[in-house]
């Protein structure tokens, strides 16, 4: 559908009180917004299992590696979306991703690491502290949004499983499962979808393991309960519903990688200088309801983020490496 | 009541262009945000594909108007064929303008590049080109007066649809089932007639006569001269052509 009327739920009324939880707590509520799914389950969770469901995390705003641009709202976040797993249609995610179950969740560590296994999500939060982070993510179609993330940087999970000296690379894997994720019935993609960064990418504080936005436990369309997010990347690196995070010698193929090869590359930094080969990666346009008379901005080099990243790539091809 | 003549002219054509006006206002009040209607986070996207993919649809229904004749017997189909032709026009040369000026800011040099570099965008343009000198030609004047020629020409609607279909095809990033969709569709209406014409020879000319093939196309194009009515009027001719013919 193109043109929908305006959902009945508005973001300023699904958001409550301002409560601040125990971690114990907020992992309730993972259970709880997981059970009811989505943005719509997150409301409905209320009265779902006839408890008080708590919806906002207990995090600390991260100002320094936060941008104070106009955020977009919770509406647009959770509402235009590229999560092939539920569709390939921007609505698709928000409309089918309450499918998706999120509790209980379990996130194995494998490959090159001292410390492997399949781990419950809520031991592989417990002992991270969250903060928001707000960053701009640049999809590789051309457009932008500014999204509140709460996360914790991914380096500091990645140091808890010491990865051995042969980890060269980390490997992420969604969710395999076409009942609860109607989209994969379909070879859009080679599924179950995959990414991958090299360590020194991985370790970079900019790079966070996200597990809400807005305050909030992550909406299933988002990427629930648990996704990555790279900011200085095209939005498809930031893999959704993690299953797997897997250290490896050799670099990992990715799920656009392997799709097309001329057109994603493994490092997919975004770059306004490299093209796609159908189309310009010079210019973006910043989503968001009034943006109707607002023109294209320029795209920046590492989406802005080029002071803090740029010196991972030195003396690298970006043309050839893109 | 009312003759066959005042129901099409006063209650089938109005609709029609009701018809043909609804997906247009579907978006002007979702822009304007009539009723909690919106054009939902990415209103640019959704005013330029809407405009794309509704052209696409009107051209193919146009392509959908002989074939619908031919099937049913019924010759009055023809009398909403230019309607529904303008109206994929429209659709596209709004498709055309609303990429140039809201998306790209009436950048001229953005649109030279993407005109050299996209060939998306390169087929897009040449399909939008084609249909120009049809649009141009669609009056009742323009019929009489190319005569022949004229449904000549309008034979480039074929190419067109091709460059649009490509055109979309070459612009999803990986889920190509709805160009697909649209291929099948234009598949068969132009394998349609691609039939209908094998049908034509092979009854006008049976193994070895191939005079007839060029005496017939005349005989047809001198009985129908008018209003774009002429293959109509060639495919009743037929038969009897055949028999002059032996
Ligand atoms: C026969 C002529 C044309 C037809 C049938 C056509 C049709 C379409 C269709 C069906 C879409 C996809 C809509 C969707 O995904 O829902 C589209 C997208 C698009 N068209 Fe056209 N179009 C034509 C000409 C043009 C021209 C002349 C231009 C510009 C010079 C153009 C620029 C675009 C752009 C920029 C997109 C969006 C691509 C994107 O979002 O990545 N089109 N068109």
């Amino acid at each position: 559908m193109l043109i929908k009327p305006a959902p009945d739920i508005r973001p300023s009324e699904i958001t409550p009180e301002r409560v601040y939880l125990s971690r114990r707590r907020f992992l309730q509520s993972l259970t709880a917004a997981g059970l009811a799914g989505g943005l719509a389950g997150i409301a409905d969770a209320q009265t779902v299992m006839g408890v008080s469901v708590i919806r906002e995390l207990d995090y600390h705003p991260n100002p320094r590696y936060s941008t104070d641009e106009a955020k977009n709202t919770l509406e647009e976040v959770t509402g235009y979306n590229n999560f092939y797993e539920f569709g390939t249609d921007k609505g698709d995610p928000a409309r089918y991703a309450g499918r998706l179950r999120t509790r209980p969740w379990s996130v194995a560590i494998e490959g090159e690491a001292e410390d492997t296994g399949v781990f419950d999500l809520e031991d592989i939060l417990a002992p991270h502290t969250l903060e928001e982070r707000i960053y701009r993510l640049r999809c590789v179609e051309a457009w932008s949004m500014v999204i509140p993330w709460i996360g914790f940087p991914l380096g500091d999970l990645i140091r808890r499983f010491r990865p051995t000296s042969r980890a060269k690379y980390v490997q992420f894997t969604t969710l395999l499962d076409p009942k609860q994720m109607p989209g994969q019935r379909y070879p859009v993609l080679d599924w179950p979808y995959a990414e991958g960064l090299r360590m020194d990418e991985a370790m970079h504080p900019l790079a966070i393991l996200a597990v809400g936005l807005y305050g909030k436990v992550m909406p299933n369309q988002n990427g629930a309960p648990i996704r990555l997010v790279v900011p200085w990347k095209y939005g498809f690196k930031s893999i959704k519903s993690i299953v797997s995070i897997r250290f490896t010698e050799q670099r990992p193929r990715s799920s656009w990688e392997r799709s097309a090869p001329r057109e994603y590359g493994f490092y997919a930094n975004v770059n306004p200088e490299v093209d796609h080969p159908r189309w310009s990666q010079k210019t973006e346009r910043r989503i968001g309801a009034g943006s109707f008379w607002e023109p294209r901005q320029p795209t920046r080099m590492f989406n802005g983020y080029a002071d803090q990243v740029a010196s991972l790539y030195s003396g690298m091809d970006l043309a050839r490496n893109f | 009541m009312l003759t066959q003549e005042q129901t099409l002219r006063f209650v089938f054509k109005p609709l029609l262009l009701l018809a043909c006006l609804a997906p247009f206002l579907h978006l002007a009040a979702g822009a304007a945000g009539l009723g909690g209607m919106s054009l939902g986070a990415n209103p640019v996207e959704s005013v330029l594909h809407g405009l794309g993919k509704w052209g696409l649809n009107f051209l193919l229904v146009t392509l959908c108007i002989t074939p619908l004749r031919q099937i049913t017997g019924w010759v009055h189909w023809m009398r909403f064929r230019r309607m529904l032709g303008l109206t994929a026009f429209f659709y596209l040369l709004g498709h055309f303008a609303f990429y140039l000026v809201v998306d790209r800011g009436l950048d001229l040099r953005v649109l030279a590049e993407d005109v050299i570099a996209r060939p998306y965008i390169t087929v897009g343009l040449a399909g939008l080109l084609l249909l120009v000198p049809l649009a141009a030609t669609s009056t009742r004047a323009s019929m009489r007066r190319l005569g022949r020629r004229w449904q000549a020409l309008h034979r480039l609607v074929y190419p067109a649809a091709i460059l649009g279909c490509v055109h979309y095809y070459w612009q999803v990033k990986a889920d190509v089932r709805e160009p697909l969709v649209y291929f099948t569709v234009l598949g068969a209406l132009l394998g349609w007639r691609w039939w209908k014409h094998r049908q034509r020879l092979s009854r006008a000319a049976p193994a070895g006569r191939s005079r007839q093939i060029r005496f017939l196309p005349s005989l047809a194009a001198a009985r129908g001269q008018q209003d774009g009515r002429q293959d109509e009027r060639a495919t009743r001719g037929r038969p009897r052509g055949h028999r002059l013919a032996q």
